[in-house]
């Protein structure tokens, strides 16, 4: 334990390159797998005969990239998860401040909000057909839904744990209502809220895949739908590798943005779990330093943040 | 509180510029939550100017006091008021120095500093400059950009004076500021707000559970204790740290030990 080191922030030399490449053998040896396993027919009950091969699929991305529908449905998709997800940050930190600092809002929303919490928001389908003239606005109103609650879920949390003596303070320099509001509040509140907005990003995407899967006329969804149904394998692969490519970017764009506005919160100096500074020493990494996962940190957790995210900053 | 006219022939005497303070009552007054009165029957008179210090062990309502003076908390019976009129909420007059992690995290020593000047409406190039002398004077010039937890905590109680001063409030309101800082921290902070103070004549009422803080500091010492404010004495030879041995003080130091019971 004694041997924390502060990590090196400035360029290490070869290291992070060795990382990449470390990433990108992983992705090689799987996408190796996947074509020899398709590719020779294998079918031990698990059963890839009828998988695409690797070739297949990057044949048919190419085709798919080149022709007209891909970069419309890819735009379609695109368009309706940022409205619906910016309405959703708009509306979930709004009533999430409003439930937090209001007793009478938390009377009036309150058990309205918790009753339709729990609904999973593809559930929504039939409420959008019958509440929206058209398709287009119910698959952003499902993906509103999806997002909101993760959002005013962690917006009312972080609210309600802000530090009592920083609202004094600024009510004591003479601060009302407002003021309160936007020197403590929404700054204060901040690092939970963009804990909720990550889970919201994701949950996002699966909500908008599926409406587009159901009733949608473009968009990535609705497009990996049909090739299913008309039995071209390669061309849902090619749908489910742009959905995962997009998620990751919104998601990642979401933490750098969050990263970026948290910057004041105070972070450990040292990266638990780091690898040693400067060239691997013979003596092994004491066991506890290595097992700390830079794994999952809460919502809100600003320390394991620095591990976990460092390959968004440093890489 | 039979020596108000005593004290405030005291105030004028000492050389202060003509006091901005403000006369702070409180009447008959019972304070804390309404579920858990803290300290019953307070009568207090803080003259304009005045340093007045109070002590009492930890949970005696000394921090319910001062958020009663500074409007957070309305009394639960009997009044308060400022130079007359019933206090009836927080105000810029009345400034709140806590005890730590009262600054804003997010906004570095200048922008804390900023703030009061900003909600007062001060444009922003005055707002900075302002900012930067009142950082200059607690001795915080080189930390000016810093967030609050990249300075120690001494300098973080700095800031805070600073932060409060800025508003020109007329009475300073502070919550044992000193309290988590070590001993020899916490001489030069006492130093550093006697000499910050003058010249600014505001009315000071300062919560400590150290009593030789107490009677260093105040022209008053208030004396809390059971739920009630025992004692009310002038102190002798305030804010000279050679008057430490002198015998009406050291008699007052004994009686104030022997009341609060130590």
């Amino acid at each position: 334990m004694t041997r924390r080191v502060r990590p090196v922030r400035q360029g290490t030399g070869p290291r992070p390159a060795a990382r990449y490449a470390l990433r990108a053998a992983a992705l090689a040896v799987a996408l190796a797998l996947w074509q020899v396993l398709s590719g020779r027919d294998v079918d031990l009950w698990l059963r890839f005969s009828q998988f695409p091969t690797v070739a297949d699929v990057a044949r048919a991305f190419a085709g798919r990239v080149t022709g007209p529908d891909y970069w419309t449905d890819l735009t379609e998709s695109l368009t309706r998860i940022l409205t619906g997800f910016l309405l959703a940050a708009v509306l979930g930190v709004a009533a999430g401040v409003l439930v937090a600092r209001s007793r009478l809002a938390e009377d009036l929303l309150g058990p309205l909000l918790e009753v339709v919490r729990p609904i999973p928001a593809i559930a929504l389908v039939p409420v959008a057909i019958l509440l929206f003239p058209s398709n287009e606005q119910g698959i952003v109103f499902i993906t509103c839904a999806a997002a909101f609650f993760p959002v005013l879920v962690s917006t009312r949390h972080a609210v309600r744990a802000l530090t009592p003596v920083w609202e004094e303070a600024v009510r004591t320099m003479g601060g009302g209502r407002w003021r309160v509001l936007a020197t403590v509040v929404l700054p204060g509140a901040l690092p939970g809220v963009f804990g909720g907005l990550s889970v919201g990003i994701g949950v996002s995407w699966i909500c908008v895949i599926s409406a587009e899967m159901i009733s949608g006329q473009y968009g990535v969804g609705y497009r990996t739908w049909q090739d299913y149904t008309v039995v071209d394998y390669p061309g849902v692969f090619v749908g489910m590798i742009t959905i995962g490519v997009l998620g990751w970017l919104t998601s990642t764009a979401v933490e750098l943005l969050g990263r970026r506005l948290t910057r004041w919160l105070p972070r450990t100096s040292y990266v638990p779990g780091a690898r040693p500074r400067t060239g691997r020493p013979a003596a092994p990494v004491s066991p506890a330093a290595t097992a700390v996962p830079a794994g999952p940190a809460g919502p809100a957790g600003p320390e394991p943040e620095e591990a976990r995210d460092e390959h968004l900053v440093r890489d | 509180m039979s020596t108000s006219s005593e004290t405030e022939a005291r105030a004028a005497a000492v050389p202060r510029p003509p006091a901005r303070g403000t006369r702070l009552t409180l009447r008959a007054a019972a304070l804390g939550r309404p579920d858990a009165p803290a300290v019953t029957g307070v009568d207090l008179d803080v003259a304009p100017g005045e340093i007045l210090t109070v002590v009492g062990p930890s949970g005696c309502g000394k921090s319910t006091l001062l958020r009663t003076l500074a409007g957070l908390l309305p009394p639960l019976a009997g009044a308060v008021e400022q130079d007359g009129r019933p206090v009836d909420g927080p105000a810029a007059d009345r400034a709140l120095v806590f005890q730590d992690d009262a600054l804003l995290p997010w906004r570095t020593l200048r922008a804390n500093v900023e703030l009061p000047l900003a909600f007062r409406g001060v444009p922003r190039a005055a707002r900075r400059e302002q900012a930067a002398a009142w950082l200059e004077r607690v001795g915080l010039a080189a930390q000016a950009g810093q967030l609050p937890h990249r300075v120690s905590g001494g300098q973080r109680q700095r800031a805070q004076l600073a932060r409060a001063l800025a508003g020109r409030p007329r009475a300073v309101l502070m919550d044992e500021p000193f309290g988590a800082l070590d001993a020899q921290t916490r001489a030069g902070m006492q130093e550093l707000l006697v000499e910050v103070l003058h010249g600014t004549g505001a009315t000071v009422v300062f919560v400590t559970h150290d009593v030789d803080e107490a009677l260093f500091l105040g022209d008053r010492v208030a004396l809390l204790g059971a739920g009630r404010l025992t004692a009310v004495r002038d102190v002798p030879r305030p804010r000279d740290r050679s008057a430490h041995d002198d015998p009406a003080r050291v008699a007052l130091r004994r009686d104030v030990l022997t009341s609060l019971g130590t």
